[in-house]
């Protein structure tokens, strides 16, 4: 059996370049591997086998008149929170399970533009709101390093195919951790970029303030490629930002030396497994050992993240949900008998139970009478967590810290009592509140199970981060381990 | 903060959810949990700082006022549930 499915995004496209492989035969590749693999793990809602071969085909055309960019021809999968065009987009409800989107999202429009050749759709949390992929309506992800364990959530699924090598690059999104915290329970690299770096447009909306689409792939340097391909300035994204995009890949190469890494204080006190702290340490070492220079920096209020997380992200996916109405797509309930029954009774058998409880607080946050004390009040604890990073950035060019608080979890571990599924994002969620980019990056292992190392930089600073990341890598093998299996 | 039943019954309607009559009691447990969770951010004094509405202080972009989508009705209704004649179907709202 060829080993295609173990070579970096750079390797895939010598080897198209040289005629080694067709993209048809990678692609075809990848599909027998989804075929082998998928009925156990669960990780792609769609399979495009059809659609997928033909876009490789076209793929293998552009390369042969030597029209080829860095990812022609290289297959890959989109969280199904992404619109495409024709093929269904579920954003993994019930609601949205009949939903054929007629246009394709930004990301996906550039992606392809690239020549990327899109596997299939990646299972995810409900609405992305969920930390394990148990959430799904189509049933949860599990961990190809453990069937027994969750895969992390919301991107779950595209973690989980990229881990078990179904698929050698992934789209994620993250609002409160959901590319970093899946990214590390399965063991691979995860980006979620500067707020607005990348752009929202046909990206089903959870919490407008805080979304945020990135690459998740096995190694930094795939996902600086891939990142090259989706970031930019999109007139579609009101909030898209508008300044250029550094060139990721030319900065992989700097030598670390000189580089001030700020420990985050808080991200290893009480709550911190003992065993992913150890692996933390070795991590650390690496990077000192690299040049970099290790200093403790303290974000004192980033234990009220997941307070005012839990008022901004429901309050604003109340608003953004309103759009499911049973009138101008998704699902319909039968026989109303007046509009109101029409509302009601389509909303409540198209969402799930996590989506509701989401959708209720963010409601009772914005009621009159309550606005105040709850969005007003969260929006105000986000300026002083993001006060806390300015000023820890006064003193580091990166700051560094576990993705979560522990590996993987066992599947309905968490999933009755929705508090404790909240605070395994404990580590993730104030970057996202002060809009920075993060990646989470695999550290060696604890009890056989992936860690993730987090490097969280300031504004625009991704070429940084992913410089970081791919040095540590150059040195290290822990993001090239795979499960057993696959 | 105490949370009432009667409360999960508002909100539900004011977010247009039909919970059935047994739901009730699970869900006000798990709502008042979640807004335990988040009273934790009452221990912060926050008298005079500016809410952040957004990550990046930059204002809302203008661009000139032309028309620039194409009308693309039948491809958009093509998903709904209930269309004739190029309207949305819905109960009847007036007698």
């Amino acid at each position: 059996m060829s080993d295609l499915h173990q070579k970096s995004l750079r390797e895939l496209a010598t080897g198209l370049a040289a005629g080694e492989f067709s993209s048809v035969e990678l692609t075809e590749h990848f599909l027998e591997r989804i075929r082998a693999h998928d009925r156990e793990l669960n990780s792609f809602i769609t399979v495009c086998d059809k659609e997928a071969l033909l876009q490789a085909g076209a793929a293998d055309e552009r390369i042969q008149k030597g029209e080829a960019g860095p990812l022609t021809g290289i297959p890959l999968v989109h969280k199904d929170i992404f619109c495409t065009k024709g093929v269904k987009t579920s954003c993994g409800s019930f609601m949205l399970d009949n939903f054929v989107s007629p246009y394709d999202a930004t990301v996906v429009e550039r992606l392809a533009g690239a020549g990327m050749v899109m596997l299939g759709k990646a299972n995810m949390d409900e609405f992305a709101m969920g930390s394990s992929n148990e959430t799904s309506h189509y049933g949860p992800v599990k961990n190809p390093w453990d069937t027994e364990r969750v895969p992390g959530g919301s991107s779950g699924g595209s973690a989980a195919a990229v881990a078990a090598r179904l698929a050698p690059a992934a789209t994620g999104t993250d609002t409160g951790g959901s590319i970093r915290q899946p990214a590390a329970f399965c063991g691979i690299t995860g980006l979620k970029p500067t707020y607005g770096r990348v752009s929202r447009w046909g990206m089903i909306a959870f919490a407008s303030s805080l979304d945020q689409a990135g690459p998740m792939a096995r190694s930094a340097e795939d996902c600086a490629l891939l990142l090259s391909a989706m970031a930019g300035f999109d007139e579609k994204d009101s909030t898209s930002a508008e300044r250029p995009v550094d060139d990721y890949l030319a900065a992989l190469e700097q030598p670390l030396g000189g580089l001030k890494v700020g420990v985050v204080k808080e991200f290893f006190e009480e709550g911190l497994d003992s065993g992913m702290a150890a692996s933390m340490e070795q991590a650390m070492e690496e990077l000192k050992r690299l040049g970099a220079e290790l200093v403790e920096v303290s974000l004192p209020h980033s234990k009220y993240s997941v307070a005012a997380y839990y008022v901004v992200a429901p309050a604003e996916c109340s608003s953004n949900l309103a759009r499911f109405d049973g009138v101008r797509f998704g699902h319909r309930c039968k026989d109303p008998k007046d509009l109101e029954d029409l509302y009601k009774r389509s909303r409540s058998e198209g969402f799930g139970a996590e989506v509701k409880r989401r959708i209720m607080i963010g409601t009772y946050a914005l009621s009159a009478g309550y606005y105040d004390a709850y969005y007003l009040k969260a929006q105000q604890v986000r300026q002083v967590i993001a006060d806390d990073f300015r000023k820890a950035f006064e003193q580091a060019d990166l700051l560094l810290g576990p993705a979560s608080p522990e590996t993987a979890f066992r599947l309905g571990e968490k999933s009755s009592d929705p508090v404790s599924m909240y605070l395994s994002d404990i580590y993730t969620i104030a970057v996202n509140l002060a809009g920075l980019p993060a990646l989470s990056m695999p550290a060696p292992r604890v009890g056989g199970l992936p860690a993730g190392l987090q490097l969280i930089g300031n504004y625009f600073d991704e070429a940084r981060l992913l410089n970081a990341a791919h040095q540590l890598q150059r040195a290290t093998d822990w993001h090239l381990q795979t499960p057993e299996g696959y | 903060m105490t949370l009432e039943r009667d409360d999960v019954e508002k909100i539900a309607h004011l977010a247009r959810l039909a919970v059935a009559e047994e739901e009730l009691e699970p869900l006000r447990g798990e709502l008042a949990g979640i807004l335990h969770l988040v009273e934790q951010m009452e221990e912060l004094d926050t008298a005079g700082i500016t809410p952040m509405a957004h990550p990046l202080e930059m204002a809302q972009r203008l661009r000139p006022d032309v028309v620039t989508e194409e009308n693309r009705r039948e491809a958009y209704q093509a998903v709904a549930p209930l269309v004739e004649n190029g309207l949305y179907l819905v109960p009847k709202v007036i007698e």
